[in-house]
């Protein structure tokens, strides 16, 4: 794993930093608070009023929500390094650029995942209401998790690519929202009217939407699965092309 | 302009070789050479944008060269990047550090990226050495410019690296901050390869044993800072002071003299006298004064920074 020297090192120091700051906290606070409402308010979820004893209320916004959150978790990664100056000392240390982007890929994943978990009192609130099916509520969690990964790979290459953290965080919601709104049947049929049926099938192909509506109601499919993974790695791919471009810029 | 080299003793840690950088039509580093051996102390020296930091830059693998090669202990810095890193401790010339990390957590963090067997060994030796010892749990951000270069160049010695690339290391000390870190760069010297770039000329006098002048992103000079002192405009010149027709007697007794280069008449009682080549004759004019009401003698020494000027400013032009 020569390739990848150095990921521990760096995945432990960024993944402590979310904690060693404000930054960290008042993500979750914010993604708690943003994820319940749109789960309990009667104009999105409406959680209270179904009644029904799964989490699709909540599942359902959460692509919206990381949306906007992921980009500003994304955008300090690289942004922050090249400005202070400490890209230099990173990429000095015995560290593979592979390494150093996959350890902050890793610990900006990681920290995603654990504010996933903190929203278990809506699961534990659907378990009292009935009896859910916990295998559509994994895949509903494990859907979430990937597309937070890959609208973090998105915003990471942005990261890379401008020294100014709100730049950044501006580009990578752009680019995550137009991924989004591929997805959705007004979008696909102004582009197959235009461009005709087989364009149509390529943007609906990747877009988020279908492979994280699928995923969230259970149907764990390889192709899914295959679609975050090129998807992720392309984006990762790509931003560690970028970084070694600007690194010293 | 070649000086006189320092007898090669110590074995060879870094190789540069005819390493350039263009940043569109600004050459920053044209096709410089040089080798650095264990024991070696070596000063860059030059303007403002001569290409020094790039220079440095490329020597740690963080900016690729558009030509030219690097081998840091052995190691091809192209082909063998992370081994050659491995050997390198470096402090850039911003000295940047996690501003939200303590002390402590920075350099166990850059400890860990070095695979530093005992670290916690390491991080009591580099804190002793950089003097930290009262901020060691401090956060980085709290911390005076002075403490900050201070821990950017503990971080470059966690690791107890053969070679050291320190640029600009006691920039923002105070004076007496820049003495500690001078004399630690001293100690350090022995089982090393350093090099060190400044604007201070006196720190190279007392640092460096080879002093390397760039301009431009060329090489001007190579050479140890006692030669190029030698080779300073004012170096061995003597100045008297003495009565008025002693004076004019000693020029009169100079006209001629081999050694002499020229004299230069400050006043109706002082008078520089510039030897030839920059040598000392201070036996032969104390041969030529005995008798003479003479009140002072003073031999200055050349200064680098007189020399530098001249150098840089020819360039320049």
């Amino acid at each position: 794993m020569r390739r990848f020297t150095g990921i521990k090192a760096v995945f432990r120091r960024e993944f402590k930093a979310y904690f060693s700051s404000p930054l960290g906290y008042v993500y979750i606070v914010i993604f708690l608070v943003a994820s319940g409402f749109l789960t309990l308010s009667r104009d999105f979820g409406r959680f209270l009023e179904l009644r029904q004893a799964d989490l699709s209320a909540f599942f359902n916004y959460l692509p919206w929500l990381f949306v906007v959150l992921v980009p500003a978790v994304a955008m300090r990664l690289w942004a922050e390094e090249r400005k202070s100056g400490t890209v230099e000392l990173l990429l000095t240390l015995p560290v593979t650029l592979e390494g150093a982007y996959l350890g902050k890929f890793l610990a900006g994943w990681s920290f995603l995942g654990v504010s996933l978990l903190l929203t278990w009192p809506v699961a534990y609130q659907a378990a009292r209401l009935g009896d859910p099916d916990w295998g559509v509520v994994l895949s509903g969690y494990l859907a979430s998790l990937l597309t937070a990964g890959a609208f973090l790979a998105v915003g990471m290459l942005f990261s890379a690519l401008s020294r100014n953290q709100v730049v950044a965080f501006i580009l990578a919601v752009a680019a995550s929202v137009a991924f989004l709104l591929l997805g959705l049947p007004q979008t696909l049929e102004t582009i197959g009217n235009h461009l005709g049926g087989y364009v149509e099938q390529l943007f609906a192909s990747i877009s988020l939407v279908d492979h994280f509506e699928a995923l969230s109601r259970g149907l764990v499919e390889l192709r899914s699965l295959v679609f975050f993974f090129l998807f992720t790695v392309a984006w990762l791919a790509s931003g560690m092309l970028v970084l070694d471009r600007t690194r010293a810029a | 302009m070649e000086g006189n080299l320092k007898p090669a003793v110590g074995e060879l840690l870094i190789e540069v070789q005819d390493l350039a950088k263009h940043y569109g039509p600004i050459r920053a580093v044209d096709g410089i050479s040089f080798e650095v051996r264990r024991g070696d102390v070596l000063g860059f020296l030059g303007p403002n944008g001569a290409g020094k930091t790039t220079a440095m830059k490329m020597i740690t693998g963080f900016v690729e060269p558009d030509r030219g090669r690097v081998r840091v202990a052995g190691h091809d810095l192209a082909d063998e990047s992370l081994e050659a890193r491995r050997k390198i401790g470096y402090l850039p010339e911003t000295a940047p550090a996690y501003g939200e990390m303590t002390v402590a957590g920075f350099l166990e963090f850059v400890a860990e990226a070095r695979q530093v067997g005992n670290i916690a060994a390491a991080l009591d030796r580099v804190v002793q050495a950089a003097a930290l010892g009262r901020v060691v749990h401090q956060t980085i951000e709290t911390l005076s410019k002075g403490f900050r270069r201070r821990v950017s160049l503990a971080q470059a010695l966690i690791h107890d690296p053969e070679v050291l690339i320190l640029d600009e290391p006691t920039d923002g000390l105070d004076p007496n901050q820049k003495a500690v870190v001078q004399e630690l760069i001293t100690s350090l010297s022995p089982g090393r390869a350093i090099v060190l770039s400044t604007h201070i000329l006196d720190e190279a006098e007392r640092v460096c044993n080879r002093a390397l002048v760039i301009s431009q992103g060329k090489i001007l000079v190579d050479s140890t800072p006692e030669a190029l002192i030698a080779q300073a405009p004012n170096h061995n010149v003597m100045r008297l002071v003495l009565e008025p027709t002693a004076l004019i007697e000693l020029m009169n007794t100079l006209d001629g003299k081999v050694w002499c280069d020229r004299v230069e008449r400050l006043s109706e009682t002082t008078l520089d006298i510039y030897p030839q080549h920059g040598e000392n004759h201070l036996g032969a004019l104390m041969e030529l004064t005995a008798g003479l009401e003479i009140h002072s003698i003073h031999l200055q020494e050349g200064r680098l920074n007189e020399l530098f000027r001249d150098l840089t400013r020819g360039v320049e032009a």
